[in-house]
């Protein structure tokens, strides 16, 4: 019973939001899960992926289809469905994740289940009943479902899987992939993807400084910004904060926005409204940083200062580069 | 953190602008250990507070509220979050004009800055509104905005700096411990989510959650949240360049029911025009369920259509900028009580358990300030009797009275409103045993804390021929509202003959035990220990000196009282007793009302028909006044009380309820040949009692003026102690400020040639229209006013600074904005009519 | 151009949903309802490009008939034409959705030039329905895309990729799922509710099809409400924070 697995990849790097997918595609099947990569074969992470437990990787060269189009890579995951036999197609409910597979299932006349918490087959292997849990509302609720599928189509939410290296590493074989095209796969394609991201980004961070409305106004943010780039994060933001116009959407953490899973979450006024707390509750360790002792983020934080972000964030900057002159 | 303090003087649940005020003044007054819980975050815990469109309208028609506005403005000056902005109301309707003139006069009876205005004036305010669709308006230039949650916020910080109080933010309140037996427990400790607080005190200013909270501890308060729909529509460009939160004057389009006010850059136009919205108090939703907060509900648009539409009528520029955009419409939610009065005081039903709720924005301060003197053991400085939370009757505070009349009451949130505007809802609850006799003879009933009581009788029409040409018949629409005639032909019919009045209203409770005496003796001004039979008007009193009531306590035994009351009043004054009892049982309340109805009988053949029915000695020897004893009537026990609230020999028939249409039968079939006639209210409590000057609780007689300047001191003070009686004496000593007079109106035409008549509360002034004011600041204006058939005059009373009461001064009184002359009939309480008060003591 | 905004009809939900008994469904009996939020921008975006370009904004919802409000609302803000496929108020799947959007934009003519839908639905989050209906219609698709610049029938759109950009740029017709953040929507003005008040509804009933991926039940997850650990108040309590973040691995 074979699992494939999209596993993007940073900078030759698996993403974190595909290791968590891995980890979720190994838990499906007793086999082990075999990895559909894009890129140079000679560049595939292997030793990850060995680590993750994958014995294949089926990867597709630039030669044969270069950057991302997502109808093609679709294409792809189609066309090693009929191969393999899999039993079930997984990826990181990723913007392309999400997208790759939509575009599957609309190739395939499969159901496409998103943001799955946990799968398992229900009823004897093969006959292609699943039973799911998933997310809806960002992961404010969870449903459980049954997907009547052969296979099953399953992007996994990252904030609820914690990416787990298998037990044994497994020996990994790589096979380049002849996808055939179709006309029209690559009418869409992404003519200005950078391979690599530009800095740091927020979802995958290891500490973000949050602001929220607290902070005041579009002037208020440099400490914040001087904090996160001192400890090597980013800043987040609340939805007030993008729809005053404050600072960009991109910054926004959130059922709208991003969901952050970093280290550390710094969050500065910000009262902490549930569709934030959907972005943020993934953080390892969230310190609150509110005027209100009464502020809701506190129930969702771990640690917390009391006081106002102008007068501690400042002091907060300092004290560390005191410190990075001592040490 | 579990720095919840184990115990406190007083726990304050709520911190809106009712509860910070509250616990300000507390420690004001002295309070230490206090505690304010909050289920919410400071400082909008997500109340009505945070909601609130802050304004503040000073002109009221109830006085109770009108000061209690005047005083909140005055402490949110004194916070320096107070923005003058003025206000203006505009009529789109004749009707809404001459009320405008109304509330001009009313404005001029208190002090209030106002005046009437062309639409022309109006557009000068208001240049954005379009005077086309206006008749004309008020301007009230003292109108202005709050910051209330700043305002919220620095009282409660006093209250900390003080040393006096600790807040609890965030703490849910889980619920109220009484302890004690028997009827009336008492408050022992509040649970919350972050501990348990003892106390001995606990205050509800819980707002639309108040019920809710009331009842952990078994008490129910009569009040519904409801909803007040309101958006902001912005930015609007012409409010780009002002500063501040407000520079427009707020309109109040009261015609539509909808209000237009600034708000920074925004206009927010809110309604209570739409269909009556209702929410349980239970089902608000929690803080974590409420996108906004729990009292911003969802907006429903469609109730709110018909507004918009009505909005940008009158302001169709500013409205209507395309690039102005709704940017925040909610539907609020506000508390509602079945009289549209806050919801005050010690609860009866658990000792230690008060209620400073139902209070809005506009009165907040001012509420916060009474409710923390009277927790103090103070008369509060602003006589909030209308507001007792102990006022209502069981009846009164059922789901569905209290939902029948918020329904009823909100669509009239700025509803011309008649002073004897009667309620539909919840109709009839209470009626007396001879209920159907009285409906058989056409009886027009209004209601009294849910008893109907007929007003005058169909059947007296055929009187309006017999006395044609003094009945003082009505012009004005108006005046003739909620009126007839006929009241004034039953007046003169039962001076005439006799007239039978039903008044199963009255309130009855009875005081016994060894202890009895000393009770009624603590309270009442007039000497108790008098002997059985005895009947005896009293005033009570309040600490100041201030009325407290009025009514007849009939001594039955040595240590049985039966103290009567008006219907009105008798939940309040029987919790006053209560509170009085003493200790250890020695004294014991019963109430009576529903077991007992009375029948009053007046007049010069009252005796013939009774003497028909009765063996008994009902000579005046035989039955002298101001006596009470058992007779036997047609077969039924009836204990009869010769008194007389019209002025006419006669008695009071106290009956067990079941037999009270036994006893009406007979006394009707006996009257058949004596002029019997059945009287309505409108004799008994207006006609009758003016021409005898007789004084009405809650018009002439309130915690504002004292027995002298009542002109009911009686030349020798009882030696027993009584409440007051310090401040009584010292009221003696010195002459009245004010003096309370009747007047007789001198000419009744209206500058369009109309007769017009006053109705109440219109202010006195001197014959060239100057404002008439006592040397203690009070305001002179009728407290009382309606027809002396018998004299032949419209009579007026009201209280005159001591150098204007002499009989014969010409003064004015102003009515819908003209002036009429009046004249000084009687300084003091010799009666208009019988001036020796023959009749009654023939 | 003729727009075609595919919107749902979502409750408006506070810190905690709450389901009901039965656990098929939120409780929305004190609940607002709005325009899921990506499709709120959908239609602020149709807007602006046919204020750009001339043209028409349809606004098409599947849901129960109280899904009007949603139609109305974006009536408000200058859609032209409004379309309610009423349903009985059951769940419909991403695929029949689809279906059903497809059949309407063939039932249109002369035929719409771009179809808008939000990224996912902010309740179910099934992220496809989009791709499915540019599928069906084999129109190209991109989705969660935060700029869009049309001109000539040639579409360039962007979006954000890991702290980046990617660009596309494509043929009209086409389907684009956008995310909020491409735009602040306005707001409604008065004379626009006033509008939208008094516009006609098209009105389709398309019958319900069954999807082979069926919710059983929902429910809150539970969560472990923490009480923070108080680090201290003010400046005063940078020491503590700054031993936190030592311990915490992520100082410099």
């Amino acid at each position: 019973m074979t699992v494939l697995c999209l596993v993007e990849q940073d900078g030759g790097a698996v993403t974190d939001a595909s290791l968590r997918a891995l980890t979720f595609a190994r838990s499906l099947a007793t086999d082990a899960p075999d990895a559909v990569l894009f890129g140079e074969a000679a560049g595939v992470p292997a030793q990850t992926l060995a680590s993750y437990g994958v014995s294949g990787a089926h990867v597709v060269e630039p030669g044969q289809l270069a950057g991302y189009a997502p109808l093609a890579w679709a294409r792809v995951l189609a066309a090693l469905i009929s191969e393999t036999g899999a039993s079930a197609v997984v990826a990181a409910a990723t913007d392309r994740g999400n997208e790759v597979m939509a575009h599957l299932g609309a190739l395939t006349g499969l159901p496409m289940a998103a943001s799955c918490v946990s799968a398992a087959p229900a009823g004897p292997s093969g006959t292609g009943q699943w039973r799911l849990v998933r997310q809806r509302w960002a992961g404010l609720l969870l449903e459980d479902a049954v997907l009547d599928a052969a296979p099953a189509l399953l992007t996994v939410a990252i904030d609820a899987v914690q990416p787990v290296p298998a037990d044994t590493p497994a020996t990994l074989a790589v096979q380049p992939c002849q996808p055939e095209l179709a006309d029209g796969d690559l009418t869409v394609r992404a003519t200005e993807s950078a391979g690599q991201s530009g800095g740091i980004s927020l979802a995958s961070a290891r500490v973000v400084v949050g602001g929220g409305r607290g902070v005041g106004g579009p002037d208020g943010f440099a400490p914040l910004e001087e904090l996160a780039a001192l400890l090597g994060g980013v800043v987040g933001v609340s939805r007030v904060v993008t729809s005053e116009g404050w600072r960009p959407h991109s910054q926004q953490v959130g059922q709208t926005g991003t969901k952050i899973t970093p280290e550390l979450y710094l969050a500065c006024g910000i009262s902490g409204a549930i569709q934030h707390i959907a972005g943020c509750a993934s953080a390892k360790h969230i310190v609150a940083v509110n005027k209100d002792p009464g502020a809701p983020i506190l129930a969702h934080a771990e640690y917390a200062v009391i006081g106002d972000l102008h007068e501690v964030i400042p002091a907060l900057v300092t004290a560390i580069r005191a410190r990075g002159v001592s040490t | 953190m579990s720095d919840t303090p184990s115990r406190a003087s007083a726990v304050i649940i709520g911190a809106g602008i009712v509860g910070n005020s509250l616990v300000h003044h507390l420690a004001l007054l002295g309070w230490r250990d206090l505690v304010l819980v909050d289920k919410g975050p400071m400082p909008n815990p997500g109340g009505s507070t945070g909601h609130a469109s802050n304004f503040i309208f000073p002109i009221e028609y109830s006085k109770m509220m009108m000061e209690l506005t005047r005083d909140s403005t005055e402490q949110y000056q004194a916070l320096g979050v107070f923005t003058c902005s003025g206000g203006i109301e505009v009529a789109r309707t004749q009707e809404r004009m001459t009320e405008l003139r109304r509330r001009c006069s009313a404005a001029k009876a208190w002090g209030i800055p106002a005046q009437l205005v062309s639409p022309g004036e109006v557009r000068k305010l208001v240049p954005y509104l379009d005077e086309s669709v206006i008749l004309g308006g008020a301007h009230f230039p003292t109108v202005g905005v709050v910051d209330s949650l700043r305002a919220g916020t620095l009282m409660r910080e006093q209250a900390e700096q003080a040393g006096a109080l600790h807040v609890l933010a965030g703490a849910e309140v889980l619920g109220i411990e009484v302890t004690g037996a028997g009827p009336r427990p008492r408050v022992r400790a509040v649970r919350t989510s972050a501990g348990e607080i003892e106390t001995d005190v606990c205050v509800i200013c819980c707002g639309v959650w108040s019920p809710r909270i009331a009842a952990m501890a078994g008490a129910r308060l009569p009040l519904t949240p409801i909803v007040h729909q309101m958006i902001s529509v912005g930015p609007v460009p012409l409010f780009a360049g002002t500063t501040g939160e407000i520079a427009y004057p707020i309109v109040r389009d009261v015609d539509t029911n909808m209000y237009e006010r600034q708000h920074g850059g925004d206009m927010e136009v809110g309604s209570y025009a739409h269909r009556p919205i209702i929410v349980g108090p239970d089902e608000i939703p929690s803080i974590e369920e409420s996108p906004r907060s729990p009292t911003e509900l969802p907006f429903t648009q469609d109730d709110f259509d018909p507004q918009l539409a009505q909005a940008l009528e009158l302001m169709p520029e500013l409205l209507g900028d395309e690039r102005a955009g709704i940017r925040y419409a909610i539907n609020g939610l506000i508390s509602m009580t079945p009289d549209g009065h806050p919801l005050l005081g010690e609860t009866p039903e658990v000792k230690g358990l008060w209620s400073a709720a139902a209070s809005w924005v506009k009165e907040g301060p001012g509420v916060g300030r009474a409710v923390a003197e009277w927790m103090s053991g103070q008369v509060p400085g602003i006589d909030v009797h209308e507001a007792n939370i102990a006022r209502f009757y069981p009846c009164q505070r059922t789901t569905a009275h209290v939902r029948g009349r918020a329904r009823e009451g909100f669509n009239k949130m700025y509803g011309i409103i008649h002073p004897a505007e009667q309620w539909e809802s919840g109709r009839p609850v209470r009626v007396s045993p001879v209920y159907h006799r009285e409906r058989e003879l056409g009886a027009v009933f209004f209601e009294t804390a849910g008893w109907e009581r007929p007003f005058w009788y169909a059947s007296n029409e055929a009187l309006l021929e017999r006395y044609a040409g003094r009945l003082m018949p009505r012009e004005a629409e108006w005046e003739s509202r909620w009126w007839s005639p006929v009241i004034n032909a039953e007046h003169l019919a039962m001076r005439d003959g006799c007239g039978l009045v039903d008044l199963s209203a009255f309130a009855v409770f009875d005081i016994t035990g060894p202890s009895a005496l000393e009770t009624v003796q603590s309270l009442a001004v007039a000497q108790m220990d008098v002997a059985a039979g005895r009947v005896v008007y009293t005033p009570l009193l309040d600490e100041r000196g201030g009325f407290k009531a009025d009514l007849t306590i009939m001594r039955l035994g040595a240590d049985h009282f039966r103290v009567v009351t008006g219907g009105a009043t008798g939940m309040t004054e029987k919790k006053w007793f209560a509170d009085h009892l003493p200790a250890g049982g020695s004294a014991a309340l019963a109430d009576l009302t529903s077991a007992w109805t009375t029948l009053g009988l007046w007049g010069p053949r009252s005796r013939d028909v009774l003497q028909a029915v009765s063996g008994d000695d009902w000579s005046h020897p035989g039955f002298s006044f101001g006596t009470c004893r058992d007779v036997e009537v047609d077969g039924v026990t009836v204990l009869a009380s010769r008194i007389s609230y019209v002025g006419e020999l006669g008695w009071e028939l106290y009956v067990p309820m079941e037999q009270g249409a036994r006893l009406w039968d007979a006394l009707w079939d006996a009257g058949a040949g004596h002029g019997l006639v059945p009287v309505g209210i409108g004799v008994y409590g207006t006609t009758g009692r003016l021409e005898k000057g007789y004084r009405s609780y809650g018009n002439e007689l309130t915690p504002d003026y004292n027995l002298a300047e009542a002109g009911m001191m009686r030349p020798r003070v009882k030696e027993h102690a009584f409440v007051g009686k310090d401040a009584y004496l010292a009221q003696r000593e010195k002459p009245p400020v004010a003096v309370l007079c009747t007047l007789t109106v001198d000419d009744h035409r209206s500058a369009s040639g109309q007769l017009r008549y006053m109705l109440g509360g219109e202010p006195i002034l001197s014959a060239d229209g100057g404002r008439l004011v006592d040397d203690d600041g009070r305001p002179s204006y009728v407290t009382s006013a309606g027809s002396g058939p018998s004299v032949g005059k419209h009579l007026l009373m009201a209280y005159l600074p001591a150098a204007h009461a002499r009989q014969g001064e010409r003064l004015s009184v102003e009515y819908l904005g003209e002036r009429y002359p009046v004249t000084v009939a009687v300084a003091g309480a010799t009666p208009l009519f019988d001036p020796e008060n023959e009749r009654v003591r023939s | 151009m003729e727009v075609l905004v595919c919107v749902k009809r979502v409750p408006v939900v506070g810190g905690k949903i709450v389901v009901t008994a039965d656990g098929q469904e939120i409780d929305t009996r004190m609940s607002g309802f709005a325009i899921s939020p990506h499709e709120e921008c959908a239609v602020e975006e149709a807007i602006q490009i046919t204020e750009r370009l001339g043209g028409a904004v349809s606004v098409l919802t599947l849901g129960p008939a109280a899904a009007a409000d949603q139609l109305r609302d974006a009536l408000a803000l200058g859609a032209g034409r409004a379309v309610l496929l009423e349903t009985d108020g059951r769940e419909w799947g991403p695929v029949a959705t689809a279906a059903a959007i497809v059949a309407q934009a063939r039932r249109h003519t002369p035929g719409y030039d771009l179809l808008l839908l939000g990224n996912e639905a902010a309740d179910t989050g099934d992220y496809q329905v989009g791709i499915r209906v540019a599928h069906a219609l084999g129109w190209p698709c991109v989705t969660g895309i935060k700029h869009i610049e049309i001109s000539d029938g040639v579409v360039r759109a962007r979006r954000e990729y890991r702290g980046s950009e990617e660009a596309f740029e494509f043929g009209l017709p086409a389907v684009i799922t956008v995310k909020e953040g491409i735009n602040l929507p306005r707001y409604p003005s008065l004379p626009g509710r006033l509008r939208a008040k008094r516009a006609a509804i098209e009105q389709h009933e398309p019958p319900w099809e069954a999807d082979s991926l069926r919710m059983v039940g929902l429910r809150v997850p539970q969560t472990e409400r923490k009480q923070a650990t108080v680090l201290g108040t003010g400046a005063d309590a940078v020491p503590a924070l700054v031993a936190l973040l030592d311990e915490l691995g992520v100082l410099p």
